[in-house]
């Protein structure tokens, strides 16, 4: 993907200036009203994500996977729902069913739950990977830096989603198999990031003074270097939970990610694909979440990555 | 000219090397496999000597080099092993379809590539103004859109709806050219898309760098027009950075086949590789797997070699 090199070369300028202080509350909320348009309808637009995956179960009567109708029911349809205390009530199914008769609401919510829960797991992963490997590569140096940017300029050769598939292939096709591959892969472009605005840091002279001093290889990069290339670091987890969580969404569509009844946007709109043929626009729902979601961030961190650069063109 | 040389012969090693130790990793995940080959073959059926006979057949009796040796020179040979699927050819299963996928990359490159241009350029002239901002919104959004929505929209509007395309693009060895080209292009559409964001923003942001240089500047004041400026001032040195992204575009073409192939049924590499990753038909991935990586290590390499040599910097001897 030569757009990630493009945003990660991006995001390596931002470490030039030095970094802002730590700022209250209130500056927060006033640089948030100064944001531009787009980086709010972002905000909002995760802040609604994460609220409708925390809450799925309360939002909906029905279970993850529970036949409620029969397939494919058109939008609107009312039907008869008992709980679990034996309550029956008329519930309208606003989105219809599926291919197999569940509610099509209910996995949606639940779809965010999954989705955006095991791309973040998987990017989170990929950080811990990369940003610990590149940090060291840059803080060690010698051998440690030649071997491990060897074995990460090797990996990046080969197109992350054929290698996913290959592995995919040999390891199957599991939730946990999933995250690891897509992790590993991932943290190929943390690692390059993460050693590139270390190198800037390594040099100065308070690391230096810490080295001098008799500070510990864990000291010198959690205490020294680690605060001072947050805002590049921050950005680019954004953009890599954009494509993680492109990536496994793919993963599902073709079938080979996350495996029913699970939730998972990606497999429901390859689940429901036959619809549009109909002129129905039902499985461009999942689809239009995921684009929905990313375009959010993507917005969010275009702003921070402005805000942090030094380019300030509100003067 | 020595140094030029020196240095493209350099680049094409290095792709050498990476295409060596890619193919040594290809082969090696085989083995990486709890069981192997065979026992996969032959599942619950399998006995000792069938396992024996089977491992003498496909040669995993052999020690791993000397494997490796063996599958690499079939692979030189256009001989990539038997499916364990079918147990057909597996070269006789990618033959055909290894033509489509080109043609289907080639089709969308032939679209996106001068309609990004076109666009970057003109981006890059009324720059900050509101053609610029409604495309650098729409160019950011469709960069992050996954692919199959794109394609199920184009589906939705231009075949359902309009009834212009087949939603299916169901080419055979003996389909015509015209019709050929008249199918694949849905496919060809929602490529051409997903690629043209990034072209167009890289072919804005280095003429934009350009036209900030002393020379345009000197141009302008000469009292040039604008299109004779970015036409014979501009256009000549921007040629290296667009080329380059061009061509890294092309590789992503390659790469993004797949999930579209899916998605319109086309009979291309992607969809018998995500096929075979279902069925865990491990040969056969990895085939197609050996043919899209070397295709993008080549390409990039291109890339590369191509940023060298339209540099006018270093055609010039010192």
């Amino acid at each position: 993907m030569s757009d990630q090199d493009n945003i990660t070369a991006q995001t390596a300028d931002a470490v030039a200036p030095p970094p802002p202080r730590k700022r209250g509350v209130r500056d927060a909320l006033r640089a948030l009203a100064k944001a531009p348009l787009s980086a709010k309808f972002g905000l909002v637009v995760i802040v609604f994500y994460v609220f409708v995956a925390v809450f799925a179960p309360v939002l909906t009567p029905f279970g993850e996977s529970e036949i409620v109708a029969a397939e494919y029911e058109l939008w609107g349809t009312e039907v008869e729902h008992t709980d679990a205390e034996g309550r029956t009530q008329t519930v309208t199914l606003m989105f219809g069913t599926d291919n197999l008769g569940r509610d099509m609401l209910t996995r949606l919510l639940y779809g965010a739950r999954n989705t955006i829960g095991i791309a973040f797991v998987t990017t989170c992963i990929a950080f811990l990977l990369g940003g610990v490997g590149g940090i060291l590569a840059a803080t060690v140096g010698g051998w440690t830096d030649q071997i491990l940017s060897r074995i990460v300029d090797i990996l990046m050769a080969i197109p992350a989603l054929i290698f996913a598939l290959l592995l995919l292939t040999i390891f199957g096709t599991s939730v946990l198999s999933l995250v690891l591959v897509i992790a590993v892969l991932d943290s190929t472009r943390v690692f390059r990031l993460a050693r590139a605005v270390s190198l800037n840091v390594v040099v100065m002279d308070f690391v230096e003074a810490a080295r001098l001093r008799g500070e510990g290889l864990s000291w010198i990069t959690l205490r020294e270097i680690l605060p001072n290339i947050m805002p590049p670091l921050v950005a680019e987890f954004g953009l890599r939970f954009c494509f993680v969580f492109l990536t496994i969404a793919s993963l599902s569509f073709l079938g080979l990610g996350l495996q029913p009844p699970t939730a998972d946007w990606g497999s429901m709109v390859r689940d429901n694909a036959t619809l549009i043929t109909y002129g129905d626009i039902t499985p461009l729902l999942p689809a239009g979440a995921i684009a929905l979601l990313t375009v959010g961030v993507n917005f969010v961190v275009d702003w921070f990555l402005h805000k942090t650069s030094g380019l300030r063109d509100e003067q | 000219m020595h140094n030029i040389v020196k240095l493209v012969a350099q680049r094409m090693a290095l792709g050498l090397l990476v295409l060596f130790i890619v193919s040594l990793i290809i082969a090696a995940g085989v083995d990486a496999l709890p069981g192997d080959l065979c026992q996969e073959m032959q599942g619950q059926s399998a006995t000792a000597e069938t396992l024996e006979a089977c491992r003498k057949e496909i040669g995993l009796d052999k020690a791993l080099p000397l494997r490796y040796a063996d599958w690499l020179g079939g692979i030189l040979k256009g001989d990539f092993g038997v499916s364990l699927a079918n147990g057909r050819q597996i070269s006789e299963l990618i033959g055909s379809r290894l033509g489509n996928t080109f043609f289907l990359a080639g089709l969308a490159a032939i679209i996106s590539v001068p309609l990004a241009l076109a666009l970057g350029i003109l981006a890059a002239l009324y720059r900050n103004g509101i053609y610029d901002r409604g495309v650098n919104v729409v160019t950011l959004s469709s960069i992050s859109f996954p692919e199959f929505f794109i394609a199920y929209i184009l589906i939705l509007w231009l075949s359902v709806n309009w009834g212009w395309f087949p939603s299916l693009s169901n080419v055979g060895g003996d389909t015509p050219l015209a019709e050929r080209a008249y199918k694949s292009l849905l496919p060809a559409l929602t490529l051409t898309l997903v690629v043209v964001a990034h072209m167009m923003r890289m072919t804005r942001a280095s003429i934009i760098n350009l036209l900030a240089s002393p020379y345009i500047e000197m141009a302008s004041l000469k009292g040039m027009t604008k299109s004779r400026i970015i036409l014979k001032h501009a256009l000549p040195n921007a040629w290296a950075p667009i080329v380059n992204v061009v061509v890294l575009n092309l590789a992503y073409l390659i790469v993004g086949v797949v999930v579209v192939e899916v998605v319109f049924v086309y009979p291309g590499l992607g969809e018998l590789m995500v096929d075979s990753v279902r069925k865990r038909d491990i040969p056969v991935v990895q085939a197609c797997a050996s043919i899209f990586a070397a295709t993008y290590i080549i390409l990039n390499m291109t890339a590369d070699i191509l940023s060298i040599v339209t540099n006018p910097r270093l055609l010039h001897p010192k």
